[in-house]
């Protein structure tokens, strides 16, 4: 099943001559333009969606990207930079009239400075690749994606990827100190410093989450923390979903910011069971996995108190694991759950929204009636303490009209996070995927606002074209109703 | 005062210096009138617009109206014991929520918990054009569109008029406690890198000139335990040292002398300028009282790497904040571009062109 891409229209390009003017500028090696050398880049994570873009470079000096930036920019080609291909929203998706810039050769970590305790690295170093490199000096990279194997340090900057302990540590902009961007024209910039502020604006900030969109991010420093004297888990079960999350509030609301806190449903708890054997009660309706960390004091406190909290909460079980070995068990459950999920069904579709906390059991509950309506079945596991679910809609593509019925439930929800003051993507980045959903999010002035930003950096519209923020012509179409100060939205446009 | 919405009236008025075009300087509480480069423009006076709109403690989020009193802000947190982690100066009675944002300071943890741009969540502004904006927003995990939110603060209100601002707010540690230790400047930060790749529960650090200042937030038993591996002699009231110094109210801080900030990285030696100096922040943030010509402090601290901002006294008409190398300069001022086409906004607060 292929997904049709959005607005990949551009000016015809002279592919031979492109190529040509490719060759000079990059080894014979580095540049990709038969048919099944380019098929590995076709799609990231989220394989719907699929294009094969003119040709492919690996650059492996800075110098390189600049080069090919600058004729891109030249000739009006659209880029599309790319580190693994494990993002989940089709931002690495290829334009069908553009060069692919995988940055996967730059995987060279250049410096650790303990006593800084920052970690300068090329945009293609694996996430996990960092904090195993700290570890020799007692320290570690926080924000850790579950695809911390394989995704590159450039593409967590590009979607501002979180992780299991983001609850706590922060996300990815809280914990990078610098970036190198080069920009479309080629020129390479430095944002941030070597302090922990900059003069000027924050475009560091701006630029995390920029989805490739304002920049190539060649150059990544960032902040290390010593690991915590002491890690410890806390398995809940509960026999009601809404006793689940009131519990998760009740232990904020006791002055403890979990390292981690996360929820499963009956379905996804059955399914990890199943797959990695880690111990779940499988009757339960829900389960928690709550991990403080810290000093070894700070966690004997808060370890007492959060079963105490637990217990009152109306856990049925309370178990806490007591060596490291059975956290890891604990844990693998969770960390195995897409997959494990994958197993029930051919395919899954896997949701990104956040909601404020307080509304999690109103959001589930109709998540759950959704699911009936649609006939496709839903497991939920995900960041609770943030409010970051991650609904897997199971389907099977072979099924005529099934993923057609899926996207259809995937929108829905995304659309029941944005009524209930959240957001369409919490981490996973709105790329091609989400793209109709910010006309639901953002009323024609955010989206304005949003374009003259991307002039700001990239004035031609050449990077990355299509993702992220749709056109306001895109909205109009869709006649998305976001009713804004009670005025028609996109009111400016003709409505046909 | 009372709550008020006055976000209608705002926006008419911007809408018409837009249309003119004439210049505005955004006003709060007036209290951070001193920071930054001279502005000229008919005031717009946002501290009537104010009222925390949403606080949900459960949540860590509070939603308040820009021209909210920090004070009364801080006191809503505290009712619940939680806390803005950035710790906020005031730097005067009338400091607002819009000020605090739009100038990005924060205080004696930020090394440690980190700065106000790290708990924006989200804001509405009014922009060049007289528009009502909202990004971001209340929740803590959010990447749909580019982060505009972020990108306020610390823009000193040249890109847009902050309405409202999310922040996400922390429990108070339970306990607090500050020790203090008669060490050289270059022994202290010997030391604080030492402890900074251990796990110890280190939330302020300052150094006078003779004598290290530590502060340990957390558990009681934390507390106390790092008391104990730490050292030192316990100083009595720990709260109003560190409100002291968050406030410039510390006895280094009284001078006419120039006072200027430096942003480096943490472990640069004593840089070798001339004046008094007061180092918080791990040593990543230095004070230095100086009479030493711009030029010379600049110099010094773009060849580590860092940059000096003009903090207070001086020449405001100059050069406060470090110049911008010539790519970045660009940037900026397409971004002022992209949000303030007319230019209307605190001209010259920030860069004399933006
Ligand atoms: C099993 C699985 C689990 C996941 N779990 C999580 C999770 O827990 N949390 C989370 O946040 N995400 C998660 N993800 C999503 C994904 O791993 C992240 O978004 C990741 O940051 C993408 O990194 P990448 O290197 O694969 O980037 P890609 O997929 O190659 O690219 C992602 C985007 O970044 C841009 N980009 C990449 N590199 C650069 C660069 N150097 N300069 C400019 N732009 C660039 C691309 O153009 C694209 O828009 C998961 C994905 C999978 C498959």
């Amino acid at each position: 099943m292929n997904r049709s891409v959005p607005s990949q229209q551009s000016a015809s390009i002279d592919k031979p001559g492109l190529l040509q003017a490719l060759r000079r500028l990059v080894p014979d090696e580095a540049l990709l333009d038969q048919r099944e050398d380019l098929r590995p880049y076709e799609c990231d994570g989220l394989s719907a969606y699929r294009e094969l873009p003119l040709a492919v470079v690996l650059p492996n000096t800075l110098e390189q990207v600049q080069a090919v930036l600058r004729l891109c920019h030249g000739v009006g080609v659209p880029v599309v930079a790319r580190g693994a291909g494990t993002g989940l929203s089709g931002g690495a998706l290829p334009h069908r009239e553009g060069v692919v810039l995988s940055l996967a050769k730059f995987s060279a970590i250049l410096d650790i400075d303990a006593d800084k305790r920052l970690a300068r690295v090329q945009p293609g170093v694996r996430n996990l690749a960092i904090s195993q490199a700290a570890q020799p000096h007692g320290l570690y990279y926080a924000p850790d994606p579950s695809s911390q194997i394989a995704c590159t340090i450039g593409g967590n900057v590009a979607e501002n990827s979180g992780g299991v302990h983001c609850l706590k540590y922060g996300l990815t902009v809280h914990n990078i100190q610098q970036l190198k961007i080069i920009t479309i024209e080629g020129e390479l910039l430095t944002l941030g410093g070597s302090g922990l502020d900059s003069p000027g604006y924050d475009l560091l900030a701006l630029m995390t989450g920029s989805e490739g969109m304002l920049g190539v991010i060649a150059e990544v420093t960032v902040k290390l923390l010593p690991i915590p004297e002491r890690a410890q888990v806390i398995l809940a079960a509960f026999d009601d979903i809404v006793a689940a999350g009131r519990a998760v509030g009740d232990i904020i609301a006791a002055g403890i910011i979990p390292a981690g806190l996360e929820m499963m449903d009956r379905l996804a708890i059955q399914a990890a069971e199943d797959f990695v054997h880690a111990g779940y009660p499988r009757e339960a309706a829900a389960i928690l996995l709550c991990e403080v960390d810290g000093t070894n004091e700070e966690v004997s406190a808060h370890i007492l108190q959060v079963r105490e909290i637990l217990h009152a909460a109306g856990a049925s079980e309370v178990r806490t694991a007591r060596d490291a070995a059975e956290r890891e068990t604990f844990w693998k459950g969770r960390k195995a759950a897409f997959p494990a999920v994958g197993r029930l069904s051919p395919d899954y579709y896997c949701m990104d929204g956040t909601i404020p906390r307080k509304h999690l059991p109103r959001v589930l509950q109709t998540i759950e009636e959704l699911s009936q309506q649609y006939g496709l079945a839903v497991a939920n596991v995900f960041h609770a303490g943030d409010g970051n679910l991650h609904p897997l809609i199971l389907y099977d593509a072979n099924k005529p009209g099934e993923l057609e019925r899926t996207e259809a439930f995937g929108a829905r929800i995304l659309e029941l996070c944005v009524q209930a003051g959240g957001t369409i993507t919490g981490e996973h980045g709105v790329g091609v995927e989400k793209i109709n959903q910010m006309c639901s999010q953002f009323a024609s002035g955010e989206l304005a606002q949003f374009h003259a930003v991307k002039a700001a950096f990239d004035e031609q519209g050449l990077l990355n074209p299509g993702k992220a923020v749709p056109t306001l012509h895109r909205c109009a179409e869709l006649g998305a109703m976001h009713v804004h100060h009670g005025q028609l939205p996109f009111a400016e446009l003709d409505r046909f | 005062m009372s709550d008020q919405d006055i976000s209608t009236d705002l926006q008419e008025r911007v809408c018409a210096a837009a249309h003119q075009p004439t210049a505005v300087c955004i006003r709060g509480g007036d209290s951070k009138a001193f920071y930054g480069r001279t502005v000229a423009g008919e005031v717009l006076q946002v501290g009537g617009h104010r009222g925390i709109i949403n606080y949900a403690p459960t949540e860590l989020v509070i939603t308040a109206r820009a021209g909210t009193p920090l004070s009364e802000l801080e006191q809503a947190l505290a009712a619940h014991r939680q806390m803005l982690a950035f710790e906020p100066p005031h730097y005067g009675e009338g400091a607002t929520l819009g000020g605090t944002i739009a100038c990005n300071l924060s205080g004696p943890r930020r090394a440690w918990a980190g700065a106000a741009r790290d708990f924006l969540l989200g804001c509405r502004l009014i922009n060049g054009k007289g528009e009502s904006l909202s990004f971001g927003g209340e929740v803590m995990k959010n990447v749909a569109g580019y982060d505009v939110s972020r990108l306020m603060c610390g823009a000193m209100g040249t890109l847009g008029v902050l309405l409202e601002v999310s922040l996400k707010v922390l429990p108070r540690p339970e306990a607090e406690a500050t020790l203090c230790l008669q060490i050289s400047d270059s022994e202290a930060l010997g030391q604080l890198h030492t402890w900074a790749r251990r796990c110890l529960p280190i939330s302020a650090s300052c150094h006078d000139g003779s004598e290290l200042s530590l502060r340990l937030s957390g558990t009681q038993g934390a507390v106390d335990a790092a008391r104990k591996r730490l050292g030192g002699e316990a100083v009595s009231d720990s709260e109003l040292f560190w409100q002291r110094l968050r406030e410039q109210r510390h006895a280094f801080f009284h001078t006419q002398k120039p006072l200027w900030r430096l942003s480096l990285a943490s472990d640069t030696p004593p840089l070798p300028l001339d004046g008094k100096w007061l180092y918080e922040w791990g040593g990543a943030l230095r004070w230095l009282i100086s009479e030493a010509p711009p030029r010379m402090v600049r110099a010094a601290v773009e060849k580590v790497g860092g940059h000096a901002t003009l903090f207070r006294g001086g020449d405001r008409d100059g050069a406060v904040f470090q110049p911008l190398p010539a790519g970045l300069l660009k940037l900026h001022r397409n971004l002022k571009q992209a949000f303030d086409p007319h230019g209307i906004f605190n001209r010259g607060r920030l860069y004399p062109d933006l």
